[in-house]
């Protein structure tokens, strides 16, 4: 156990837990948007894969980092609009919508970087971002390294969170998603568009799934792989759930399972696993499933999710 | 002037021409990434049609490639017959595959390894449904999330054990011990790859139709799906209903395993399925859930899946293009069943 604690309090390992929660951050936030206006969206594991390749060729072809974050995030927020498209104008069973976005982001993601790149026996790498280390602050001994000297979007993930509260809790616009997602009938009543609304929430939350998506192949792996996002979006889709729809949860949530997987990384690296490390690896998805089972008593899910609105329909 | 208005029935040629009018967009909307790619359209659709179908050995190939996928399909049509949202056929897959080969690998005749390898595929695959339909009946979860989790869990339990206990203690590779060699499903013609579990595929899609179609279950099933509140009003234990769907539509994914295992792979990786769990949403809709219209849907995303290979030697076209297909074909499918909801009608320029 005390070598568990002492591994925590290293600045590496602390580091290590940022860095592995800000793509699952940007992505449960994206999630969440959706969601929270009535749009589950699993077509996000695919914006993830696409924004990312996306995001590693602008900044590779342009030499611009900052190029590729932008392109990742157009990409996100444009798949998002064909999620809504699907989903909201069209009113089409959202799961199926998103399985069929993910199965054609990621092929799309797949072919362009192919026909881009070509078959390489090593894949093309780019110099990515570097630590930005914060004055003053980056000085706090353990917490200062680890916290404050790290990527630029790690520092956005971190605004991103109080941020996204503030937006859904405390602007109009933030009590129309809550409204289009928990009452549609009644957000209709009052003047709210509902499908306006949802469009721009699963637009929003496309564009932070693009940016899980630059994070991962422009600061953490610095190349695409057809690995590199391995079930992410699937974790945010668990974090979600886990995290009660609720911006602070859902990050809470993410830095939890940050932890987790720190952890077994270092087992694994140190040889301390006796455990199999996929058995961390299932655990937010367990966790998940028994908390859905847990919370199913006090509704905490959006009441419309899944439903889509029809005017016509009374 | 043209109006869209709600549809109340929709004609039986419908459930053919939907399918061809979003696999014809599907083919026309991919052509653009050919023409991206420098290569001719005709060319590359030619050269993936005959390396897919053009020949009776490119045939078997397909057929081989399209089995895993008539069993997810099947299993998916099932379930979303009865509107159980499974999106975890995946899943179910993989514990099937697992199941079959730890039985496989036990020595004893031939025929007995292979009834009980699919017994034990169909039995894990549909325990594994069985979690989301529980969550659902007892404790009112939703099963699309839950099933899409459990995909992720199997996943890296069958890492678990092919990097731990099953591991390849010679090479040490990521890989499961073979089954034994009198486990291995016949090959039914000489020279090719087409195997027992495939003839089992193409049987069980006209047993499942007749299960849906001619038995009280079917019956339950489908007005389970249709009216949830006009089956319990009419008498039917719709959350039995439920479990039941699962424990059929968890045992064909199971089966799907079991095919690869003894047919194509005679062990279990980590890629024992590239995807063919998700596959089999894509083919159920292209088959308008019918069990029967499941096997040319399986049969077409596998000749796209072969043929795509060929197609890339040929004219170096990414053989991704068969991912996108198989995406776009999803989402033309989906665009294509608003014909089914309404139906545009000409009417007179009134005031």
């Amino acid at each position: 156990m005390s070598v568990v604690l002492e591994q925590i309090f290293q600045v590496g390992f602390l580091a290590a837990i940022i860095r592995i929660a800000t793509p699952l951050a940007f992505a449960t936030l994206g999630e969440m948007f959706s969601e929270r206006a009535g749009v589950l969206n699993l077509g996000i594991e695919g914006i993830m894969l696409l924004s990312a390749m996306t995001g590693f060729t602008a900044a590779s072809l342009s030499g611009s980092l900052w190029l590729g974050v932008l392109a990742a995030v157009l990409t996100g927020a444009l798949m998002g609009a064909v999620h809504a498209l699907f989903t909201v104008a069209l009113g089409l069973s959202q799961h199926v919508c998103g399985i069929g976005v993910t199965l054609f982001s990621s092929g799309l993601a797949y072919f362009l970087y192919r026909l881009i790149f070509g078959q390489q026996s090593v894949p093309p790498n780019i110099k990515g971002f570097e630590t930005l280390p914060i004055p003053i602050l980056s000085d706090i001994p353990v917490l200062g390294p680890a916290v404050f000297n790290q990527f630029s979007l790690v520092y956005m993930a971190m605004l991103a969170i109080p941020l996204a509260a503030f937006v859904l809790y405390r602007t109009p616009w933030g009590l129309a998603v809550r409204m289009v997602g928990e009452n549609p009938r009644a957000a209709d009543s009052a003047g709210v568009s509902v499908i306006a609304t949802r469009f721009q929430a699963v637009i929003l939350g496309g564009a932070l799934m693009g940016l899980a998506g630059a994070f991962l192949s422009m600061a953490q792996f610095n190349a695409f792989t057809f690995g590199v996002v391995s079930g992410r979006g699937w974790v945010a889709i668990a974090l979600v759930v886990f995290g009660r729809w609720d911006p602070w949860r859902s990050a809470g949530a993410a830095l939890l399972f940050a932890f987790v997987d720190a952890l077994q990384l270092r087992m694994q690296a140190s040889g301390l696993g006796h455990i199999p490390y996929e058995a961390f690896l299932m655990l937010p998805f367990i966790f998940t499933i028994v908390a859905m089972a847990v919370m199913s008593r006090n509704a905490v899910a959006p009441s419309a999710l899944l439903k889509p609105f029809r005017r016509e329909e009374r | 002037m043209f109006r869209l208005e709600a549809r109340t029935s929709t004609p039986a040629w419908f459930n053919l021409a939907l399918p061809l009018l979003a696999i014809g967009a599907t083919l026309i909307l991919c052509s653009g990434l050919i023409a991206l790619a420098g290569a001719g359209v005709v060319e590359a659709y030619g050269v993936m049609f005959s390396a897919s179908l053009g020949d009776s050995y490119a045939i078997t190939e397909t057929l081989v490639r399209a089995a895993p996928m008539i069993f997810t399909g099947l299993a998916v049509a099932v379930a979303f017959r009865a509107k159980f949202w499974n999106i975890g056929a995946e899943g179910q897959l993989l514990a099937g595959a697992v199941a079959s080969c730890a039985v496989g690998a036990i020595p004893m005749p031939g025929p007995l390894a292979m009834l009980l390898m699919a017994l034990a595929g169909a039995a894990a695959g549909a325990a594994v449904a069985l979690i989301p339909a529980t969550l659902r009946v007892k404790f009112r979860v939703d099963d699309v999330v839950s099933s899409l989790l459990l995909n992720s869990v199997f996943f890296y339990a069958l890492m678990a054990l092919i990097e731990g206990p099953w591991k390849d203690s010679f090479s040490g590779y990521p890989i499961s011990p073979p089954i034994e060699d009198t486990a291995n499903f016949p090959v039914l013609l000489e020279g090719t790859r087409l195997h027992l579990g495939v003839v089992a595929a193409l049987v069980a899609a006209p047993v499942i139709w007749f299960v849906v179609a001619r038995t009280t279950l079917g019956f339950r099933i489908r007005v389970t799906g249709e009216n949830p509140e006009a089956a319990r009003y009419g008498g039917i234990n719709v959350e039995r209903v439920l479990i039941s769907t699962a424990l059929l539509s968890g045992a064909l994914a199971g089966l799907a395993g079991v095919g690869e295992v003894g047919g194509v792979h005679f062990q279990v990786m980590s890629d024992i399925s590239p995807g063919y769990g998700y596959s089999g949403i894509v083919v159920a809709m292209l088959a308008r859930l019918n069990p029967l219209g499941v096997v040319p849907a399986a049969i077409f995303l596998a000749a796209v899946m072969t043929g795509a290979e060929a197609m890339s030697r040929a004219t170096g076209v990414p053989a991704f293009l068969s991912d996108v297909i198989q995406g776009t074909a999803l989402l033309a499918m989906l665009a294509a069943l608003l014909f089914t909801a309404y139906r545009i009608r000409r009417v007179g320029a009134t005031k």
